[in-house]
C-alpha cells in the first residue's frame, strides 16, 4: 500500500545524459567490468511508436535496457519568446499550438492566469461551457491516447474506433469554434461564440452512445491476451518517486497518489460538478490505463451535469475595454467600433504583478506563469506542460525491462512533442 | 476588476496578515522580501538560501515542485529573477519562491538535490537564461543545440534571432 500523500517526500535516481551515457557505455566497452558488453540504440526521432519527434538514447545488455536519456528540443518553437511580442490576446490562438490534442484546455488555462491579473468576474454560463468543452476535450485526448496506444501494442481495430468517435468531437468543435483542432474558442473574459442552439442535442447523443463505445473497446481489448501481458507489470512507478519526479495526471494517480487538480484546487466552477477521481496504487502501465478508462466515464458525467445546469446570460464579461464586440453590435454602434479598433490596434493594458494559473489537462497538471509589467503585452509567459516532467520518469520506469517495453511505456505516459519542446 | 491597493507586500506585512500559513511559518527566518497579491504567496530568499530553504519547504508540507523558470528584468539590476513553483498535495496551496540574481553573476545553487525534478527545469532556465547552477549533475543545453551563440529568452536577444 502506498504511504499516505503528506508523508511523501522521497528522492528518486536522476536521469544521466546523452553524453554521459555513451560516454560510459564506451568506457564499458573498452575496459569490460564484468566480460559484459553493452549497446546503444537510438530509438527516433521519427519512430513510429513515439508519435511525434522524440529521441531516445538507450544502453542496452542484450535486451535490457540499463540506460535511457531522452533528447528533446528537436522541435524548438521558441514560443514562449514569440508570446512576449504579442498582445494578450494574440497569445490565445498560440496556445492551441502548445499541446494540440487539448487546444481547449490551453487556452483556458492561459485565459484564467490573464483573467487573474485582470480580476475579471466570468459569467455562470461561459464557466459552465468552459467545462463542458474541456471535459469533451479530455474524452478526445484520450481517445487519440487510447486509439495510438493500443495500435503500438499492435490492436488496430480499437484505433479505427478511437477515431470515429473522436470524429464526431471533431464536429462538434467544429461547430462551435469554427475550428476542428485548433479551436482557440477560450478567450481573456470568456468565450469567443455563443454555440448554436441545436448543438446541446448533438453533445447529448454523443454522451448517450459513447458509455457503449467504453465498453466496446474494454471488450476487446481486456480479453486479448496480448494486450494484458504487455501491460500488467511493465513500467512500474511509485509514488515516491512520481511525486520526486515531478510527474502529474493520470501517471501520479495510477501510482496511488490521490490528487486532481478539478476536485482539489477548483477552476471555473468545477467545484458545483460531482464526479469521482479514479485512483489506483498498483503503479504500472494496466493501472494507467484503467485511469484513463474511468476518466472517460467520468466526464461524461460532468458533461451531463454541465448540460443540465448550463445557465442563461451573458457569455463574455461586462468589460468592453477588454473584450472584442460582437459583429451586430459594431456595424451599429459608434462606441462598440471605437473599443473594436482600439483593442485590436492598441491591445489592452494589464496591471502589473504575475499569475500562475492551474488546470489539469488531459496529460496531467498544466500551468501557466503570466508577467505583466502594465503594458498591452505580457512580459513573460512560461508554460508548465506536464509531459515535460513526466518524460524525465521515463528512464525509471524502463530501467530493467526489456525494449519492446519501451513502446508500451511511452503510449501509457501519453506524452505529446509539441508541450515537450517550447 | 483588480485594484492595485489590494495586495499587501513587504516582509513584515505579509508575515502579520498571514501568521497561520504554513510557508510563511517555515520561511520567516529565510525570507527577504515577501508578496501576497492576487491569492498568491510569493517569498523572496537569498541565493546562498536556496537549498535550505528549499528542504523547509518540503518539510512544512510543501512536497511538489511544478516549475523552476527565470523572468529577465533587463535592464535593471538585480537583472534575473528564478521562480520556484511548490505546490502541497496535502494542504492543496503553492507557495511561489523567487531569486533575484545580478546580471554579471547570475549563479546559484540546483536544487535537484531536493527534488530530482529540477533536473530537466534547471537545464531549461540554464539554455534560455544563461543562469549557472551550481552542483547541477547535467548542466548541459537541453533545447538549443549545443554551439548555439546567446540564450533566446533574454531580454536583449531579438525576437528574430541575430542575422
Amino acid at each position: 500500500m502506498t504511504p499516505p500523500v503528506e508523508e511523501l517526500t522521497g528522492v528518486a535516481a536522476i536521469n544521466p545524459g546523452i553524453d554521459d551515457l555513451i560516454a560510459n557505455s564506451a568506457r564499458n566497452r573498452q575496459n569490460p567490468p564484468s566480460g559484459d558488453q553493452t549497446m546503444i540504440i537510438n530509438m527516433g526521432p521519427q519512430h513510429p511508436s513515439t508519435h511525434g519527434v522524440l529521441r531516445l538514447v538507450i544502453e542496452v545488455d542484450g535486451e535490457t535496457i540499463v540506460g535511457l536519456a531522452p533528447d528533446i528540443g528537436y522541435l524548438h518553437t521558441g514560443i514562449e519568446k514569440t508570446c512576449e511580442a504579442k498582445f494578450y490576446q494574440q497569445v490565445v490562438p498560440m496556445t492551441d499550438r502548445i499541446d494540440y490534442l487539448c487546444p481547449m484546455t490551453n487556452n483556458l488555462a492561459y485565459c484564467l492566469a490573464v483573467e487573474k491579473l485582470l480580476g475579471l468576474e466570468i459569467p455562470e454560463r461561459a464557466q459552465y461551457l468552459r467545462v463542458l468543452f474541456n471535459e469533451l476535450t479530455r474524452i478526445q485526448s484520450h481517445l487519440v491516447w487510447l486509439g495510438t496506444h493500443a495500435m503500438d501494442i499492435g490492436a488496430l481495430t480499437v484505433f479505427l474506433y478511437c477515431f470515429r468517435e473522436r470524429e464526431d468531437l471533431l464536429r462538434i468543435f467544429e461547430a462551435v469554434a469554427g475550428q476542428r483542432m485548433m479551436t482557440s474558442y477560450v478567450r481573456v473574459g470568456g468565450l469567443s461564440l455563443e454555440p448554436p442552439r441545436d448543438i446541446y442535442d448533438k453533445i447529448r447523443t454523443f454522451l448517450k452512445n459513447f458509455p457503449a463505445h467504453v465498453e466496446e473497446y474494454e471488450g476487446l481489448l481486456q480479453t486479448n491476451p496480448i494486450w494484458m501481458n504487455r501491460l500488467k507489470g511493465v513500467g512500474y512507478l511509485s509514488a515516491e518517486d512520481a511525486i520526486a519526479l515531478g510527474v502529474t495526471g493520470p501517471p501520479l494517480r495510477a501510482s496511488g497518489v490521490d490528487f486532481d487538480v478539478r476536485r482539489d484546487m477548483p477552476y471555473s466552477g468545477y467545484e458545483k460538478f460531482q464526479f469521482n477521481v479514479p485512483v489506483s496504487d498498483v503503479g504500472d502501465v494496466w493501472a494507467r490505463y484503467i485511469v484513463r478508462m474511468q476518466e472517460f466515464r467520468e466526464s461524461v458525467k460532468i458533461c451531463l451535469q454541465a448540460l443540465d445546469g448550463l445557465p442563461e446570460g451573458s457569455i463574455v464579461a461586462d468589460a468592453p475595454k477588454i473584450i472584442l464586440p460582437n459583429r451586430e453590435q459594431m456595424k451599429t454602434q459608434m462606441e462598440s467600433l471605437i473599443h473594436h479598433f482600439k483593442i485590436v490596434t492598441e491591445g489592452f493594458g494589464v496591471p502589473a504583478g504575475e499569475a500562475t494559473s492551474s488546470v489539469e489537462a488531459p496529460h496531467g497538471m498544466m500551468n501557466y506563469y503570466v508577467v505583466s509589467d502594465g503594458t498591452a503585452k505580457p512580459y513573460r509567459v512560461h508554460m508548465r506542460n506536464p509531459g515535460f516532467a513526466t518524460l524525465q520518469a521515463l528512464e525509471t520506469m524502463c530501467k530493467g525491462r526489456l525494449l519492446a517495453d519501451v513502446v508500451a511505456v511511452i503510449g501509457s505516459i501519453d506524452i505529446v512533442l509539441g508541450e515537450i519542446d517550447r | 476588476m483588480y485594484d492595485p491597493a489590494s495586495a499587501i507586500k513587504g516582509k513584515q506585512a505579509v508575515f502579520e496578515a498571514h501568521p497561520e500559513n504554513a510557508a510563511v511559518k517555515a520561511l520567516a527566518d529565510l525570507a527577504t522580501d515577501a508578496k501576497y497579491d492576487r491569492a498568491e504567496l510569493t517569498i523572496t530568499v537569498a541565493r546562498e538560501n536556496i537549498i535550505t530553504a528549499a528542504k523547509a519547504a518540503q518539510q512544512a508540507g510543501y512536497n511538489f515542485l511544478e516549475d523552476v523558470t527565470a523572468v529577465d528584468w533587463y535592464p535593471s539590476e538585480p537583472r534575473f529573477q528564478i521562480t520556484y513553483h511548490i505546490l502541497s498535495l496535502k494542504l492543496k496551496e503553492r507557495l511561489r519562491l523567487a531569486v533575484r540574481l545580478d546580471g554579471d553573476d547570475a549563479a546559484l545553487d540546483s536544487i535537484t538535490s531536493v527534488w530530482p525534478s529540477a533536473n530537466f527545469y534547471e537545464r531549461e532556465v540554464f539554455d534560455l537564461f544563461g543562469v549557472h547552477f551550481g552542483g547541477h549533475p547535467n548542466l548541459r543545453r537541453i533545447m538549443m543545440p549545443e554551439d548555439w551563440n546567446g540564450h533566446p529568452l533574454r531580454k536583449d536577444y531579438p525576437v528574430e534571432g541575430y542575422r
